[in-house]
């Protein structure tokens, strides 16, 4: 990280809904909120569904009014600052879809010139080489003229990635932008993402679903837990004190800080004992998991489970106490042979 | 236009639209010209073109017909064409709906109230008020109590649009919010006396020889002035289509380009309709016409566009509706419905939706 000063700070910051009719109370989603954005830095926003993560991110670009607090901007109060000037500041990705066809790639992206343009909108040279710039970065050269409409979901993504980055801004915030997205393209945008960020300086901050993707990418995280706060702090740190278990802890699974990965709870669960080559465990474990199986370390459970072999051809050798022991050639055989011990 | 001037970027959209704006241009000449020939008399070109360089033509009666009739009515037909598509466009783009449009949403319902208003209230006194002697103090009235009126009706849908996020469900209500100020023009016309209805009833009809040369001005001079508003607007416009949030976070004032649509809409619907009638459809085809033709949704091409496609369409309806070589003239209204419903049909099924080609 950075040690020059903040492109956007809050202090105190509570987000949420303005009452409507003065019988109403205003809705406070999130409180007490103080963090910081800084050139270079990817930060990934993660919340349980209504914790406010859009709210967050509209507020943050002065689309929706906070309800008490301060948002700095370069040290300046967001609000002092008109629309062109905070366009000229911050840009966004917003979940809104464009359903519009009848326009190119193209002059798309260079609407993303608008808060720099005359009030006609037309480009100087300069604001073509910017254009010209984020389609580059964005790697969408090849279908620039292609009608936005015959675009598929993640070509379109990076397109509106590319009108954000059109606006020259020192921070972009996207309100997450991976969902509807298939895993390639998740990938493949979270690494834009990230490239962009190093790359250009540029603050990056996007609220997301994907906990797997954002502890890989992200240089920070921003947690919104269920009573409203917001914790801050580096992926695997927040991971090893527990906050992150603790924010998304649910009734019917939990967090597993051995994996980084989510796991269900079962009622009732019989211990099972694994060893043997490593990668065959791994996986051996995540199907048992899913089973219904809690895989202990001491091998003193009745069940126990020796994996063998290596190059794709792997063996699972069980031992049941009394039944004595079977080898399955593959997890399937062996989840079969556990379900027919249980019945 | 603006897009390709002078760059090596050859892969550019858009190299034929010089062409294309040179072809609607040159349309629009044509049928003004031939708007003018053609009618009850069919006059020679050469004679019109004599009187267009001012050398005068072979008849003293060809004469006045051109200059008093045929030009007056060809230069309604081009303001009308072009302030409807204009208006129609600025609703498509605001209301981010394809079906929307002056007349759909109830808004020349809105400016029709607004002439019976007139029309109807003050004829209690005298039935003088038939638009044809308006004075110029007149006309302005009628201008502003039409503008008036589709303000008011399109503001109403503003605010319920603020509420209803869904496009059919507000395109319904606009409807209905026609039906409403058509159902109030009918009480009023039911407590009215016959000869004022029967000046009402022949408006509604529709037609654009009613404008007499003075008011041709006044309608001028709204229209340049609706158009002007438009054109100013097409960076707002283009932020507009995605979406208010985009526009905002562009560094575009959502609000005061709302309140300048509507003003120029209501404008441009108020004005053509207080003096022509309500005409139909022209603003909800117009705008397809020109995406489909120019291929692009930048106001900055489309705005210019869709001006010369509505002149081109009116003038043609016009044609149509004098039935050339008969003394009978049908209401104007009737024919760019019948003209109008069938491209809006065309453009959807060519398109297989109509949301996409927007």
């Amino acid at each position: 990280m950075t040690d020059s000063a903040p492109i956007i700070s809050t202090h105190d910051l509570a987000i949420g809904f303005q009452a409507i009719r003065s019988r109403h109370t205003p809705k406070t989603v999130a409180s007490g909120i103080d963090v910081s954005l800084s050139g270079g830095e990817i930060v990934c926003l993660l919340g349980p569904n209504g914790s406010g993560k859009s709210t967050l991110i509209r507020t943050l670009t002065g689309l929706h009014a906070p309800l008490s607090g301060k948002i700095s901007l370069y040290q300046k109060p967001l609000a002092e600052y008109n629309a062109r000037q905070v366009a000229r500041k911050i840009s966004t990705v917003l979940t809104d879809r464009v359903t519009i066809g009848n326009l190119t790639v193209y002059e798309l992206v260079s609407f993303g010139r608008s808060p720099y343009t005359g009030w006609f909108g037309s480009l100087e040279s300069r604001d073509r080489e910017i254009v010209e710039w984020a389609i580059e970065s964005t790697g969408i050269e090849e279908f620039v003229d292609r009608d936005i409409l015959r675009l598929s979901d993640g070509e379109r993504q990076k397109v509106m990635i590319a009108r954000a980055l059109a606006q020259d801004t020192s921070a972009i915030m996207l309100d997450e932008p991976t969902a509807h997205l298939d895993l390639p393209n998740r990938v493949e945008i979270m690494q834009l993402l990230r490239s962009l960020a190093h790359e250009t300086q540029k603050s990056i901050l996007l609220s997301t679903h994907e906990l797997d993707l954002a502890l890989k990418a992200a240089d920070t995280l921003w947690l919104i837990g269920r009573e409203g706060n917001l914790v801050t702090g580096t992926p695997e740190d927040l991971v090893l004190d527990g906050t992150f278990e603790s924010v998304f802890r649910q009734d019917s699974f939990d967090f597993d800080r051995s994996t980084g990965s989510f796991r269900l709870h079962h009622p009732s669960r019989q211990k099972v004992y694994l060893q043997g080559d490593q990668v065959g465990v791994f996986w051996t474990r995540r199907a048992l998991e899913r089973e219904g199986y809690r895989v202990v370390d001491s091998p003193d459970s009745s069940l126990q489970i020796e994996i063998s072999g290596t190059d794709e051809h792997f063996r699972w050798k069980v031992s049941n106490g009394d039944s004595g022991t079977e080898t399955h050639s593959s997890i399937a055989a062996l989840l079969a042979h556990l379900r027919n011990l249980r019945s | 236009m603006m897009v390709q001037q002078g760059d090596n970027n050859s892969k550019q959209p858009g190299g034929v639209r010089p062409l294309y704006f040179f072809l609607l241009i040159a349309g629009v000449v044509g049928l003004f010209l031939l708007n003018i020939m053609l009618g009850s008399v069919d006059i020679p070109l050469s004679d019109i073109l004599h009187v267009l360089t001012g050398a005068g033509a072979t008849h003293e009666a060809w004469q006045k017909i051109i200059i008093n009739i045929r030009i007056p009515r060809a230069i309604t037909a081009i303001l009308a064409g072009s302030a409807l598509s204009i208006g129609g466009l600025q609703m498509q783009t605001l209301f981010r709906n394809p079906l929307a449009g002056p007349s759909v949403l109830g808004i020349t319902a809105g400016a029709s109230l607004g002439v019976a208003m007139v029309m109807l209230a003050a004829g209690t006194i005298t039935s003088i008020f038939a638009i044809q002697q308006l004075s110029v103090l007149g006309s302005w009235l009628i201008i502003g109590a039409a503008s008036v009126g589709s303000a008011a009706v399109l503001l109403l849908i503003l605010l319920i649009s603020i509420k209803v996020r869904d496009n059919v469900t507000l395109l319904i209500i606009g409807l209905m919010i026609g039906n409403i100020t058509i159902a109030l023009v009918s009480i009023w016309q039911y407590f009215s006396r016959p000869q004022q209805i029967q000046d009402y009833l022949i408006w509604t009809f529709g037609s654009l020889g009613g404008v007499s040369l003075e008011q041709l001005w006044i309608v001028a001079l709204v229209t340049v002035l609706g158009v002007a508003i438009a054109l100013g607007l097409s960076k707002s416009l283009n932020g507009l289509l995605l979406g208010e949030q985009y526009a905002r976070s562009m560094g575009l004032s959502v609000t005061s380009a709302r309140i300048w649509i509507i003003s120029s809409t209501s404008l441009l619907a108020g004005a053509i309709t207080a003096f022509c009638g309500p005409i139909g459809f022209v603003g909800i085809a117009v705008p397809h016409l020109a995406r489909s033709l120019l291929g692009t949704n930048d106001h900055r091409v489309l705005i210019p566009g869709t001006l010369l496609i509505g002149a081109m369409l009116l003038l043609a309806c016009d044609i149509i509706a004098q039935v050339p070589g008969t003394t009978t003239t049908l209401p104007i209204s009737a024919v760019t419905s019948m003209i109008g419903s069938p491209v809006v049909i065309w453009v959807i099924i060519q398109r297989k939706n109509l949301q996409a080609s927007f």
